[in-house]
């Protein structure tokens, strides 16, 4: 039978440095009928490319320099712009990674999705509306009736990327793109659309090319998995025995990934309190309140992990604790001393001891810094150190975070993401702090980059017993890393204690739903919770 | 050099308008000795249309005009560029500190330049230099005060763009005071979009002090200065005589140069691709 989708030595390059060079390297991708591919890989690997290549569009940049991309019989690589807008949105759909980005804000969801049907000439609005109706309660969103009458800032992220799905299927097209569709979404969240994305192809027999970074989430979704690394294929196999035996070295790292723990020390609880919250409550705008009767307290040289998923507080209370936002109530003591509540009331000591982190190094150093001047700044500042004596010092400095001493000259633009949040790092040992506030530190990188970081993060812990307070909403590195765990929810502490106490059962009902919301590698680990959870809510 | 690769990479245009600033750059510092005559000489009759003696002609007095024109580059463009930089340093600083410190200093700041920005700026300049009297520091500190706040608006805008990364709020959090952050975090990220309005700006400070001069109340007299020569010799026009269009050609001449260069950075700056 001939395959849907047949693509064959795709190469397809980028216009880099003044010339045009291979990012995608002769990849042969095919498709039948009602097949679900999984294309994984990590950044630059090239799943987004091909994924859009597959309708014959590349990004500004780039270009589709040979191969053939036969969809149904049709030539797409050097097709008219005709014949290829025929195609688009109509037999084969994008569902893009930023659902929030996508979407128009000044139009109504309803007529963002009939906008692809009425424009392809297939009905007119009146049977698009029915249709959509349709789609939404399929896809088990809210109220399906009036939910396509709002703005999408009117719906949640994941009703939101819900609403994508849709709208890609309103042609009913043979084949779905879907390009990390649920990676900018909170845990929980994530179950909902893979549920109805899983369900919805099923349903229509719907091809579709599903592309991630996030092996388990493939587990779920795929017959076929497809492993890239740089513009080549590393594996290539059926989704099962690939995940059951992998055969490359490549493969087997990404299987293994978060399997890293740290050692739990003998001697615990002699340790003395760094940093206490008490009682604290805070709100930005007065009415609402953000953070509800904090309670924490962070020991010497060891790590609390605080997690929660969006809206919870957890960044709040780490601004609370910096000075940056001042609570109407609470204190927050560090060494034993009450600090002000304001910033620009606390002295440049207590300022030095606690030290933040951030989540995307690309914004977190100053573009038009070297180095030399983001790691040496914190030294000259705090300690008076400058000349020869900081040039030693920045170079100890990149030497414990594991990077070569020539960076030192360079500008953050020429360091990939791992290497900037290194730097990031190394700003904040430079200050020689007790505490470190880690807000979401692994969050923006690659699974296997923020493997190495958070083993970076651990060796540091060990050497020099700075504490850290870990905020995250990703319970593999809480699985990893942390002595403590705190379990936030809409501003209120559900659950905290130890580690082994909090992941072991008896749960708190929320911690329930998020331990039990990350997907794991067995493919069968979605359709198992969704039918547990469906026998919970009926026999309730 | 990333300014000489810069350079490779220029289209056309840019090229043409770094040519036209290199001319006048060149033609403002060598003006005395690259001329024949000297700027207030009379050399020869009025009027006298373009011949070997006078490349250009002479002017309503018998002076050359050619002499006066290049006299013209340097007198026009060393008063515009002061001015620009006095405008800068005073709007930009004073942006920066709005935009950082927010609040009522930026309240009190942006209605100040508010009230300031209300005034039509020529009927605001004729209004000061017929009390001051039109000598060259007052000229430049006039223009230069109503510039600033161009400049103010657009410094702030952009130091507040600066301002919610991440890394000021990191440097914020490490105790650094406001001198720090405007100088080491905001002004490096805020270089593209300024540098390029000081082009806009310099050539508007130009086309203003040409403006007050053929208004009679920019530079004085015996100095050249393209403006007043406009006005001076503007009355020839209904007799067939057109020197007054060499000294109006030259600030077209410069004003394009100069946006040329400008569209070029905000090209660059805007990082859109090709």
């Amino acid at each position: 039978m001939d395959k849907l989708l047949n693509i064959k030595d795709l190469v397809i390059e980028a216009f880099i440095d003044e010339k045009w060079t291979p990012v995608v390297h002769g990849i042969d991708v095919t498709l039948d009928r009602g097949e679900v591919v999984g294309l994984i890989g990590e950044s630059g690997a090239g799943k987004s490319t091909i994924g859009l290549a597959a309708m014959g569009y590349t990004r500004g940049g780039c270009r589709i320099a040979s191969g053939s991309i036969v969809f149904d019989g049709i030539e797409l690589f050097d097709a008219s712009a005709e014949t290829k807008r025929k195609v688009r949105g109509t037999r084969i759909a994008y569902v893009a990674q930023s659902a929030a980005a996508s979407f128009n804000p000044a139009h109504r969801l309803i007529n963002q999705y009939a906008e692809a049907s009425i424009q392809h000439g297939l009905m007119k609005f009146a049977e698009a509306e029915e249709k959509a109706i349709d789609i939404y309660r399929r896809l088990l969103l809210p109220d399906p009736e009036r939910i396509g009458y709002r703005y999408p800032h009117q719906v949640s992220g994941g009703q939101l990327q819900r609403a994508m799905v849709a709208m890609a299927m309103a042609c009913q097209p043979d084949i779905i793109v879907f390009d990390e569709p649920t990676t900018a979404l909170d845990v929980t969240t994530q179950i909902e659309v893979l549920a109805a994305i899983k369900y919805i192809t099923e349903e229509f027999n719907m091809a579709a090319l599903y592309i991630t970074h996030d092996l388990a989430v493939v587990a779920q979704m795929a017959d076929r998995i497809m492993v890239l690394r740089y513009g080549n294929l590393v594996e290539e196999g059926n989704a099962r025995e690939l995940l059951a035996n992998p055969k490359e070295e490549y493969t087997r790292q990404l299987i293994a990934v978060r399997t890293f723990r740290k050692q739990t020390d003998i001697d615990d609880d002699d340790r003395s309190v760094i940093l206490e919250v008490e009682n604290v409550s805070a709100s930005y705008t007065g009415k609402e309140n953000v953070l509800e009767d904090i309670d924490l307290k962070i020991k010497r040289g060891k790590t609390i992990a605080l997690v929660g998923e969006s809206g919870s507080g957890k960044s709040t209370l780490a601004r609370v604790i910096t000075g940056l936002l001042p609570p109407f109530q609470g204190r927050v003591i560090f060494e034993g001393e009450e600090l002000p509540p304001a910033l620009k009331s606390r002295d440049r000591e207590s300022l030095r001891q606690m030290q933040m982190i951030y989540q995307m190094p690309d914004t977190a150093v100053n573009p038009r810094h070297k180095i030399r001047k983001i790691i040496g700044r914190p030294l000259s500042f705090y300690f008076g150190i400058t000349g020869k004596k900081q040039e030693d010092k920045i170079l100890e400095l990149l030497d414990m975070i594991e990077l070569p001493a020539k960076y030192i000259e360079r500008y953050p633009a020429e360091l990939s993401g791992g290497e900037k949040q290194r730097v990031c790092i190394a700003r904040a040992l430079a200050a020689d702090p007790s505490l470190i506030i880690c807000d979401e530190v692994t969050s923006a990188l690659d699974q296997l980059v923020a493997e190495e970081i958070l083993k970076l993060l651990q060796r540091l812990q060990d050497e020099l017993g700075v504490s850290y307070l870990f905020i995250t909403h990703d319970l593999a590195t809480v699985k990893a890393i942390s002595d403590e765990i705190v379990v936030m929810l809409q501003g209120k502490i559900v659950e905290q204690g130890e580690r082994q106490e909090i992941l072991t059962p008896p749960h708190h009902e929320y911690t329930e739903l998020l331990l039990s919301s990350v997907p794991e590698m067995d493919p069968d680990w979605l359709d198992n919770l969704l039918e547990e959870r469906l026998a919970a809510a009926a026999s309730q | 050099m990333a300014f000489l690769k810069l350079l490779r990479q220029s289209p056309l245009s840019a090229r043409i308008g770094l040519a036209i600033i290199f001319i006048n750059i060149a033609a403002a510092i060598f003006a005395p000795v690259i001329t024949p005559y000297t700027e207030t000489e009379i050399v020869g009759d009025v009027w006298i249309p373009i011949s070997s003696d006078h490349l250009l002609g002479t002017d309503h007095l018998g002076r050359d005009l050619l002499t006066r024109l290049l006299y013209g580059a340097r007198n026009t463009i060393a008063i515009a560029f002061i001015t620009t930089m006095l405008s800068f340093f005073v709007g930009s600083i004073c942006g920066f500190f709005a935009a950082t410190l927010g609040g009522w200093t930026d309240m009190a700041l942006s209605r100040f330049i508010d009230i300031l920005m209300a005034f039509p700026t020529l009927i605001f300049a004729l209004m000061v230099l017929s009390v001051t009297g039109a000598s060259i520091p007052a000229l430049i500190v006039v223009i230069a005060l109503l510039d600033s706040t161009r400049v103010y608006r657009l410094s702030r805008a952009v130091a507040m763009d600066i301002e919610v990364m991440e890394f000021v709020e990191a440097a914020r959090l490490r105790g650094e005071k406001i001198w720090w952050l405007m100088r080491h975090e905001i002004l490096p990220n805020a270089m593209p979009p300024l540098v390029a309005e000081f082009g806009l700006r310099f050539c508007f400070v130009f086309l203003f002090i040409a403006a007050l001069s053929f208004l009679g109340l920019g530079i004085q007299p015996p100095l050249a200065d393209w403006g007043g020569m406009v006005r001076e010799n503007g009355g020839a026009i209904t007799f067939g005589i057109f020197t007054a269009l060499y000294p109006a050609g030259a600030i077209a001449f410069l004003t394009v140069g100069v946006n040329l260069i400008v569209d070029w950075f905000l090209h660059i700056a805007s990082g859109l691709k090709d």
